[in-house]
């Protein structure tokens, strides 16, 4: 075995190294060294995931067995590496983006006391242990218990300032949302194991075992973990926790909730797409509910003025682009968009980090403008990430989503369409986002004017490597059509097959003419319609319904919350009270009234007594005789 | 001589004793129909003795035939011993509350 793959343990455990140390010790660390102590250790993460990818770029892969997990007479479950191509990507997306975020956060959350801020990084180690061993799990169950760490260590980062009640709400949301999608996920797992008896993923996409599961089998598992997917990354039904998970520290905004553990459901229909790809029905519910959610999340985020939540609800839109490639078989095209966009959505919550940094704590759009004579490397970034998932020629995100516009349009026109429009959307309110924050005049207090200012360098250097990323991240997928080789596709072809798009050259220009045409002419009437924003009146109308969010949180209260919680009330005031209170007590007072009544016996008389026993012995005589 | 006239004796005697325990507040009457029932007892077990040893089983072996007889004299000292006890319980009674009336033993009442 290659030598590097004997350390792979390493990875997961530096940060969890790291966790342990921080969250023991954040009692007795500096802010400073437990900071640079987090940064550290996933730094070395990085570092080995780096010379994994150069071994395993070369073609080597491995299965590295650490220890037998369970071992049971009909199922053996082995705690297993995956070092594959897919696994090794993630890995440099995580330990990559994660250390970005780590260095910035350093920075961001410097205001925080000496022992929050050790817990926080404590949390964050844990998060990045977590996500690497979702990922590099070798069987299914190995993925869970990483799924379900990165679901915990969400909802401590979301609840982080838990002094706040709407706070910790929120992560109670994501963490109950989350739950939802991973009954669905171990549903699957047990299926899965009663037809097969394995959850390696060797063995279960072995074409033997395969052969054993019926074309019910397939559909009920592949859907079952489609609904673990719409959990962890947020589609329709299961999607209102994200925007609400902005309640966060904005770098976890950028590194949970846009850059990793939301492109977990991602990384597992990509990692099962032996199984996806035979199952036709659940690949077109995929393709709906992902194209459902690009279009819906995108229609909200024109009317939010949260920059957070416009962010939040571009990432939910986003991933819906991902699960569109998915649903279309087009493996490569999610695994690729899930990269660049790691690149430029943590580039642009990072940029918004620095906003609210520099605007003292404020959120709210409308209260900023002209932030870029002020904070001109935040607004060059932040504008370039903006470029970037507009899918403006030469930047990272149009090769990616051009790539499943395009694998869209094989499938249908309609998909093809809608895509697009959700894509002019996408440029639509991220130009919306920008011009208003950057350009124009300010609108906030004096106070806040006076304030405005740089954020330091350990803040604005991840910003720029970021948005280095942002620009030639893009270049490592470039399509043939382009007079590129697709070096991914090449790169994830041991994994992921790679599909062909039947589409002609022609085609394919005329495609991403259109589509960078169209999402220019979006952009120019952001600026047209933005250019001298003023606060605008109370939208009415269709406006109206998108600043709620279409009321989907509502409807969610009216019709889950609100009968759920008269259901448990019902249980809580008449089952408990009533029933099992009242049985419970009653045995008690059952007991104190008979016990009350039997005392008269005790007379103290010896004559009653005698005679007790008399008539005590004569019943039995009497018993014995009838017997 | 009938085994069911003795066990008639016994049985009248030891129901004397029981209704005398049961109706009698006086200590030392209690006690005495006490004795009554034991020697009710000791009657009806002499008398069965007597019985089995005229069986024909037990001539064959007339070893143990008048076990029980000898058992009764036991019993007999037993009970003699028993009794200086008991009275002597009466007497440390009267002592204390000055009357034999069982009555007024209920100490045991709470």
């Amino acid at each position: 075995m290659n030598n590097i793959f004997k350390l792979i343990w390493l990875i997961p455990v530096l940060p969890l190294i790291g966790f342990l140390i921080n969250g023991l010790g954040r009692k007795y660390l500096s802010k400073k060294s437990s900071g640079i102590l987090a940064s550290a250790v996933i730094l070395g993460s990085f570092i080995l995931s780096l010379l994994t990818f150069i071994q395993v770029n070369q073609g080597v892969t491995s299965n590295v067995h650490l220890f037998n997990f369970i071992h049971l007479n009909s199922l053996k479950v082995a705690f297993d590496f995956k070092i594959d191509q897919l696994s090794v990507l993630f890995l440099m997306i995580i330990t990559g983006v994660g250390f970005l975020i780590h260095v910035y956060s350093t920075a961001y959350m410097h205001e925080e006391e000496g022992k929050d801020f050790a817990k926080y990084f404590a949390y964050l180690n844990l998060f990045v242990f977590s996500m690497l061993l979702l990922v590099l799990g070798g069987n299914y169950l190995i993925m869970f218990i990483g799924w379900e760490g990165v679901g915990l260590c969400s909802y401590l980062l979301i609840g982080y300032w838990f002094r706040n009640t709407a706070y910790t709400n929120a992560a109670k949301k994501a963490f109950v949302m989350n739950r939802i999608g991973d009954l669905g996920f171990l549903l699957a797992l047990f299926w899965l194991i009663s037809k097969i008896g394995t959850v390696q993923y060797d063995e279960v996409f072995d074409v033997a075992n395969l052969a054993k599961l019926s074309n019910i089998d397939i559909t009920g598992i592949t859907l079952l973990l489609f609904v673990g997917a719409t959990g962890k990354s947020a589609q329709i039904p299961l999607f209102t926790w994200l925007p609400d998970a902005m309640a966060g520290p904005t770098p976890v905004s950028a590194l949970i909730h846009a850059a990793t553990m939301v492109t977990a459901g991602i990384y597992m229909i990509a990692r099962s797409n032996a199984l996806f790809s035979l199952a036709h029905e659940t690949q077109t519910v995929i393709t709906i509910v992902g194209l459902a959610t690009a279009l819906f999340a995108a229609s909200i985020a024109i009317k939010q003025n949260d920059i957070k939540k416009i962010l939040a609800y571009s990432t939910v839109s986003q991933l819906g682009f991902m699960f569109l490639a998915l649903g279309t078989g087009n493996y490569v095209a999610a695994v690729f968009h899930v990269l660049t966009h790691a690149f430029f959505k943590a580039l642009m919550f990072l940029g918004s980090g620095s906003v609210i940094h520099a605007m003292g704590g404020e959120q709210d759009i409308r209260k900023m403008g002209g932030l870029h004579k002020h904070m001109k490397i935040t607004s060059i970034t932040f504008f370039i990430g903006c470029l970037a998932i507009a899918g403006i020629p030469g930047f990272s995100g149009f090769f990616s989503k051009d790539e499943i516009l395009a694998s869209a349009f094989s499938h249908s026109v309609v998909l093809y369409s809608i895509a697009l429009f959700t894509a002019l959307l996408t440029a639509f309110y991220m130009f919306r986002l920008y011009i208003i924050t950057f350009t124009g005049t300010f609108r906030g207090t004096n106070d806040q004017k006076h304030h405005l200012h740089e954020s330091p360098k350990a803040m604005t250097i991840p910003l720029l490597i970021l948005a280095l990323l942002s620009i030639i991240g893009g270049y490592i997928g470039v399509p043939e059509a382009l007079g590129g080789h697709h070096y991914l596709s090449a790169y994830l072809s041991p994994v992921v097959e790679s599909v062909e798009h039947h589409l002609t050259n022609s085609t394919e220009y005329l495609l991403m003419g259109l589509s960078t045409i169209l999402v220019l002419v979006a952009i120019l009437y952001a600026w047209v319609k933005y250019k001298n924003y003023q606060i605008e009146p109370e939208a009415k109308g269709l406006g109206k319904v998108l600043q709620n969010k279409w009321y989907v949180d509502e409807l969610y209260q009216k019709i889950i919350v609100n009968p759920l919680n008269a259901v448990a009330n019902f249980f809580n005031n008449i089952i408990e009270t009533k029933l099992i209170d009242g049985a419970v007590n009653g045995v008690g007072k059952g007991i104190n009234y008979g016990s009350r009544q039997l005392r008269w016996l005790q007379s103290g008389q010896v004559g009653a007594y005698v005679l007790l026993m008399v008539i005590g012995i004569l019943i039995l005589f009497f018993i014995q005789l009838i017997l | 001589m009938d085994i069911k006239a003795y066990i008639a004796l016994s049985l009248s005697l030891f129901i004397i004793g029981i209704i005398g325990v049961l109706i009698r507040r006086n200590a030392i009457i209690i006690f005495m129909c006490i004795e009554l029932m034991l020697n009710a007892v000791n009657l009806l077990l002499v008398a069965f003795s007597k019985m089995h040893a005229l069986s024909p089983v037990a001539k064959a072996s007339l070893d143990y035939a008048s076990d029980a007889q000898i058992f009764v004299f036991f019993i007999m000292v037993v009970a003699a011993a028993e009794v200086t006890v008991g009275l002597a319980i009466i007497v440390m009674m009267y002592r204390n509350v000055h009357t034999v009336d069982v009555n007024f033993l209920n100490r045991l009442k709470n």
